[in-house]
């Protein structure tokens, strides 16, 4: 942990709700929540949360910081919006656990091995690099992100769903080498770049 | 009539060699018979999709589709931008409602948008094509070019979820839209208006990371459209298309089923109800097969 | 007497009455069989030509008893109001031509159904006469008011905006009571129009205490006279006459004449010593009563803790503390507002001590109930209070003031939470006196060894000081339904108590809040001034509004058995020096349960009366036993029961050839003797229908339709003894909105009837 993060848990010691509010995405609707769980019973990948959205809401209010930041939770968001437009109390529900995922990614303390936060990065860096995905190398990417070994064996699992793909056009090998990209690369990465500055500055101001 | 004019944002996937590129041949001839002509944004950008949150934080991925936007109404003024892909529309709609709430962020946005020299005015509405047909074609419009009525053909209506929420098609309810059922029946062939898995999620980009979970969902959205004695399912999303079609194999491997569901878009129903070559439906680009629309093109 | 009647029937052949039926045999039989000496037909009876038709035979032809035969006596009650006769309705429309189809294979029958009632209308009216006047009305405007608080002092204030003079009587040396102890109030409107969900928006926040310009008002009304330190230490009298006797803590007596009452006695603090596992012997634990006096002394400043006056950081609010438990020692209910007092307080906090002063409010299920309800609630989560499920199971002294361990019910897990100090929602108990009934009531059903018991309870128990020192027979104070709040109907009735005359409002009568209080009070003083004025005219109260009629009895025939006396749900009878009853009219609903329950049938009202429905029973025809036409009497409450009925027929239901309807006041009114008379007479199933009795009960005169359940217990004997099967009479609770169950309770007497066969009493 960063001397910074370390600062901040002391700092937001009895108020993880406050840093939440101030560092991420829509966390000011955090206490709002009215526990009524309709969240967690519209998730469709509901089972697989450690901590559905309700609980999650709770123990933010509780001040489990470590626990909730280095849950494996908000990772298992589908960004299937159900939760959103259920929500009584209408709390954009999908942006907090994006949200809340981010800001883990942010303070460095991601389960290990999380594959959705994995693929997230590999997505945002990929998009970064033309400024539009290729997703060819996104899936090779992805599917070594694991190591070496653990690639090949993915790749063959993998390797009919590719030739289905090429087959019909829908996957082209020659993408490897450039592939899609805008023209005005320099700007994009610019505005981007701007964005991001601008982002960590505004945060640093809460302690982010 | 006046050709329909609409500055389009067509997104990564339906790119050439890219994962729904024979979403866009179908739309582009469904175009053509509906006399909508599509002004495609000059050098868009990826939007991110729903995946971008973890590797960029809030401003970062809101410039994405803010620069979209913002060329848009530099290069395409006065015209509303569509959307063909889910994601694509729900994260610029969502950058365009979220800029419009907050005014902070939207003026860290233009600054960031200043440095390609662009500014964002952000007042285009935003549709999917979906919109355009139902609310500027309209269902009459949309079944008086059929030409080759899609008779006898069965098929599950599958919204799936971000053309469905938060936003959705006016109108339509969350909980059980119907305007995929209203346009199957336009074109000819029998829709299943209780299909209860029409919402439900194929696992959106976790079909990557997450395959076993998301398989099971998935699972459950073809079984379902069996147990209604589906021919097939439509879809208005690439995502969902994707997803349903391509697991298939591995679906039936890992569950013993026997799945063999073609998996199409409503513009390829469209492209062979208003008499097109299979070509021009892209049905070429279907992983299994629809072999109904297959031998009704051919005919 | 009997030659000053003149009877006169009218029959009205509108609404499809003419075309269904035989007008012209109906006539016949009100004529021949009903006796009356003249009976006119008209096309349209309720217009203006139809009631000129009447009004002339009472004004030039003397009529002194009218049998009007037309629509339901519930329909056009305006149109036939003839308050200077006797009259009767038969219940053609409703009762008749809707309820049966319209067809030839039905003709007979209904046609005969009709018949019947123009005999039952005839009757009734033979037995009937009109109200007068007892005599001993007069109009007495004063208002007693007992209790100062917000109920008592809104109660005093809205009477005299009436122009009715009030006497405010309060036991301590200043008005104002708890409220006047408060920092602030619970907002008493929700957020404004247009204000959605959202973290930033305007929602309710407490507000001024606006108790001290109550009391000026008060203090400034010419009408009100304030009676400060003193108690009411005698009532007795009836609305309109009663006579008060209201006694300063010095001891001097006044005595006041006094139209009607309200009493607004509050409530009390639960006593927090019964939960000690709460801490209520830590300083640092307040009631929630007690953060009220700390709030208000640090004025807008930081709330500091009572233990070493520290500026409190971090506070816990315990919520439900010993309420809705069956623990011994505890409270059975919840008082419903104490989440709403813990939000208020929790946003003292945040105003007061800062936006960092950690505020947690421990619930066990959320209420906000009142006009700021979930908005004051989402006030309160916008303010960064923290809102937890959580099952508190100790306060435990130590650390820094206090530690709560709780279960976080959503969490699932056990918790210790540190806090400067800790807030306990503690209950509100009813100031209610004595309840006259605990002793009978609560010992049905109990064992002898039982109720020595309770005997010896009630004489350790402290004793409760009466609160209005009623001198009636059947106790000192108010009734009460459970758990010492006052008696009513709740949702018809909110107001009445089953004293007449004598109108509960506040936390006397369930847990509120000032707002609630408010809206109580100006309820309960617009029925005490309406008990004056009704008084005043020796006319009833709800729900026979308007009735001049009351009751009275044969003395040579009553026994003294008392049992009038003690089944009056009103507590309306008292007795006189030689032991006979003392029916107090302005007290009286005319209910008729003393009525059904007089067994030498002495007791009659001049409009309703054993003979009246007696005999309308027996003027029906009673086909013989091998007719196949059999006949089932149903009695059915003019509150609920016969309302659904008629709304049954309203909506095309049809209701059984057999049945002949009888409307009673109440089933309280219901005497056996009806019943077996019936029986004797050849009916061959008879339905009693009434409202839902117990605890929740829906009946109109509270105790009636329990009172006819248990003597109908006993009419299986009866039936026994006659060697009738006992299915042949049944008692059913029917709502108002029971369309289509009363019907088919009726047919399923028909089945009954099929079943065992027709009575064999047929003659």
């Amino acid at each position: 942990m960063s001397d910074m993060n370390k600062a901040m848990v002391e700092k937001y010691r009895n108020s993880f709700l406050s840093e939440v509010e101030a560092n991420v995405e829509e966390g000011e609707w955090v206490k709002m929540c009215m526990q009524c769980g309709v969240c967690a019973g519209s998730c469709p990948l509901g089972d697989a949360w450690e901590h559905t959205p309700q609980k999650i809401f709770m123990m933010i209010r509780a001040g489990k910081r470590d626990e909730v930041l280095a849950s494996d939770s908000m990772w298992m968001c589908t960004s299937c919006y159900n939760c959103i437009v259920r929500c009584p109390r209408e709390l954009p529900i999908t942006h907090i656990m994006h949200g809340l995922a981010h800001y883990a990614k942010r303070l460095g303390i991601v389960p290990q091995g999380q594959p959705t936060a994995k693929f997230a990065q590999l997505f945002w860096d990929n998009l970064i690099k033309k400024g539009r995905v290729n997703e060819l190398k996104l899936g090779l990417s992805l599917y070594f992100m694991n190591g070496f070994g653990e690639g090949i064996k993915t790749s063959l699992k993998m390797k009919d769903i590719g030739l289905g793909m090429v087959k019909t056009k829908r996957m082209n090998p020659m993408e490897m080498l450039g592939g899609h990209a805008v023209k005005d690369l320099s700007g994009f990465q610019k505005v981007i770049k701007k964005a991001q500055e601008l982002e960590e500055a505004r945060l640093a101001k809460h302690g982010a | 009539m006046a050709k329909r004019e609409y500055s389009f944002y067509p997104g990564c996937s339906s790119q050439k060699g890219a994962s729904s590129s024979n979403y866009l041949v179908s739309v582009q001839t469904m175009c053509e018979e509906l006399d909508i002509q599509l002004n495609e944004i000059p050098d868009w950008n990826c939007c991110s999709a729903s995946i971008g949150y973890a590797g960029g934080g809030e401003l970062p991925r809101l410039a994405l589709s803010a620069r979209n936007i913002a060329l848009s109404e530099e290069h395409n003024p006065g015209q509303e931008i569509v959307a063909t892909c889910a994601a694509c529309w729900l994260a610029t709609r969502e950058t365009q409602e979220r800029l419009q709430h907050d005014q902070g962020l939207l003026a860290e946005t233009n600054t960031a948008l200043a440095e390609a020299g662009l500014t964002l005015k952000n007042d285009a509405p935003i549709k999917h094509m979906a919109e355009v047909l139902i609310q500027d074609i309209g269902y009459d419009a949309i079944g008086a070019k059929v030409k080759k009525p899609l008779e006898g053909i069965k098929i599950a209506g599958y919204v799936g979820c971000q053309t469905n929420r938060p936003f959705g098609i006016a109108g339509e309810s969350y909980e059980n839209p119907k305007y995929l059922d209203k346009l199957v029946e336009t074109l000819g062939a029998d829709s299943i208006p209780d299909y209860e898995k029409k919402v439900q999620c194929c696992g959106g980009a976790l079909a990557f990371s997450e395959p076993e979970k998301s398989q099971v969902m998935i699972k459950g959205i073809i079984e379902a459209a069996y147990d209604h004695g589906a021919d097939m399912i439509v879809t208005p999303c690439p995502v969902c298309q994707m997803n349903v079609e391509v697991y298939q194999d591995q679906i039936n491997a890992t569950h013993g089923t026997k799945f063999k569901m073609p998996v199409v878009y409503y513009s390829t129903l469209m492209a062979v109800a208003y008499g097109r070559s299979a070509k021009d439906a892209a049905l070429n680009g279907q992983v299994i097969p629809a072999k109904q629309l297959e031998a009704l093109a051919g005919k | 007497m009997a030659d000053d009647k003149k009877f006169a029937g009218f029959i009205c052949t509108g609404c499809g009455i003419g075309e269904r039926l035989d007008a012209g045999q109906l006539e016949t039989t009100a004529k021949r069989d009903g006796k009356m000496a003249t009976c006119q037909q008209h096309e349209m009876l309720c217009s203006k030509e139809g009631v000129q038709l009447i009004r002339d035979a009472i004004d030039k032809d003397g009529a002194t008893h009218v049998m009007i035969a037309a629509c339901s006596r519930r329909a056009k009650v305006e149109a036939f109001s003839f308050t200077d006769v006797a009259m009767s309705r038969a219940n053609l429309r409703e009762g008749v031509i809707w309820a049966r189809p319209e067809n030839d294979d039905n003709q007979e029958t209904t046609q005969e159904m009709a018949d019947d009632y123009i005999r039952m209308a005839c009757a009734e009216v033979k037995y009937m006469n009109k109200p007068k006047m007892s005599g001993e009305q007069a109009l007495n405007k004063n208002i007693l008011v007992v209790g100062g608080g917000v109920t008592g002092m809104t109660a005093a204030l809205e009477t005299a905006a009436a122009g009715f003079p009030v006497h405010l009587v309060e036991k301590t040396g200043a008005l104002g009571g708890w409220a006047a102890k408060w920092h602030k109030r619970i907002p008493g409107r929700a957020a404004a129009d247009g204000v959605g969900n959202g973290t930033n928006v305007d929602l309710p926040m407490p507000m001024d205490n606006d108790v001290e310009q109550m009391v000026a008002a008060v203090e400034a009304s010419e009408l009100i006279t304030v009676h400060l330190n003193s108690t009411v230490t005698k009532t007795s009298g009836a609305p309109g006459r009663f006579s008060v006797d209201i006694t300063t803590e010095s001891g001097s007596t006044a005595t006041e004449n006094i139209g009607a009452i309200v009493q607004a006695s509050g409530w009390k603090e639960f006593d927090a010593s019964a939960i000690p596992s709460l801490g209520s012997s830590n300083a640092d634990v307040v009631s929630n009563v007690e953060l009220e006096a700390l709030a208000k002394a640090a004025g807008d400043g930081p709330i500091k803790r009572p233990s070493d006056g520290k500026e409190v950081k971090s506070v816990v609010f315990v919520q439900n503390a010993g309420q809705a438990s069956t623990a011994e020692g505890h409270l059975p209910y919840h008082s419903g507002i104490g989440d709403l007092i813990a939000i208020k307080q929790a946003i003292y906090f945040k105003a007061q001590n800062g936006k960092d002063c950690d505020t947690t409010i421990l619930f066990d299920n959320l209420r906000t109930p009142g006009a700021a309800g979930e908005d004051f609630y989402r006030s309160g989560q916008q303010q960064m209070v923290i809102f937890s499920k959580g099952q508190v199971g100790e306060v435990t002294s130590g650390g820094n003031g206090a530690t709560v361990s709780f279960k976080d019910l959503i969490l699932d897990e056990e918790v210790k939470l540190e806090a400067d100090l800790v807030v306990l929602d503690l209950g509100m108990v009813p100031n209610s006196g004595p309840d006259p009934y605990a002793a009978n009531e609560s010992q049905e059903g109990m064992t002898d060894e039982e109720k020595g018991d309770a005997k010896a309870a009630a004489e350790i128990a402290v004793p409760i000081d009466s609160i209005l020192n009623l001198d009636y027979r059947q106790g000192s104070d108010l009734p009460q339904l459970k758990w010492g709040f006052t008696d009513s109907h709740f949702i018809c009735f909110p107001y009445e108590t089953r004293r007449t005359g004598i109108y509960a409002a506040g936390p006397v009568r369930r847990p509120m809040d000032i707002k609630q209080a408010q809206d109580d009070a100006t309820g309960a003083a617009m029925k005490a001034i309406q008990a004056a004025v009704n008084a005043g005219q020796g006319s009833a109260a709800h729900p026979r509004v308007g009735d001049l009629s009351y009751p009275s009895f044969r003395k040579e025939g009553c026994t003294q058995c008392k049992r009038c006396t003690v089944e009056c749900p009103f507590g309306a009878i008292n007795e006189d020096e030689k032991r006979y009853p003392m029916f107090n009219e302005s007290r009286c609903r005319r209910c008729g349960t003393c009525m059904g329950a007089c067994p030498v049938r002495v007791i009659s009202f001049e409009n309703y009366s054993i003979d009246s429905v007696g005999q309308q029973i027996k003027a029906v025809d009673i086909p013989d036993e091998f007719s196949e036409k059999p006949r089932i009497l149903v009695m059915a409450c003019e509150n609920d029961a016969y309302p659904a009925l008629d709304q049954a027929a309203m909506s095309g239901q049809e209701i059984s050839p057999w049945a002949r309807i009888i409307p009673v006041r109440c089933l309280g009114s219901v005497s056996l003797s009806w019943v077996t008379d019936a029986m004797n007479s050849g009916y061959d199933g008879i339905i009693m229908m009434g409202c839902q009795r117990g605890d929740d009960y829906q009946c109109h005169f509270v105790r009636g339709s329990t009172m006819a359940a248990e003597r109908m217990a006993k009419v299986g004997d009866t039936l026994s003894t006659l060697n009738l099967e006992p299915e042949r009479v049944i008692v059913h609770e029917v709502a108002i909105t029971d369309i289509e169950r009363a019907p088919r309770l009726i047919k399923d007497m028909e089945e009954v009837v099929e079943r065992v066969g027709m009575s064999p009493f047929k003659f």
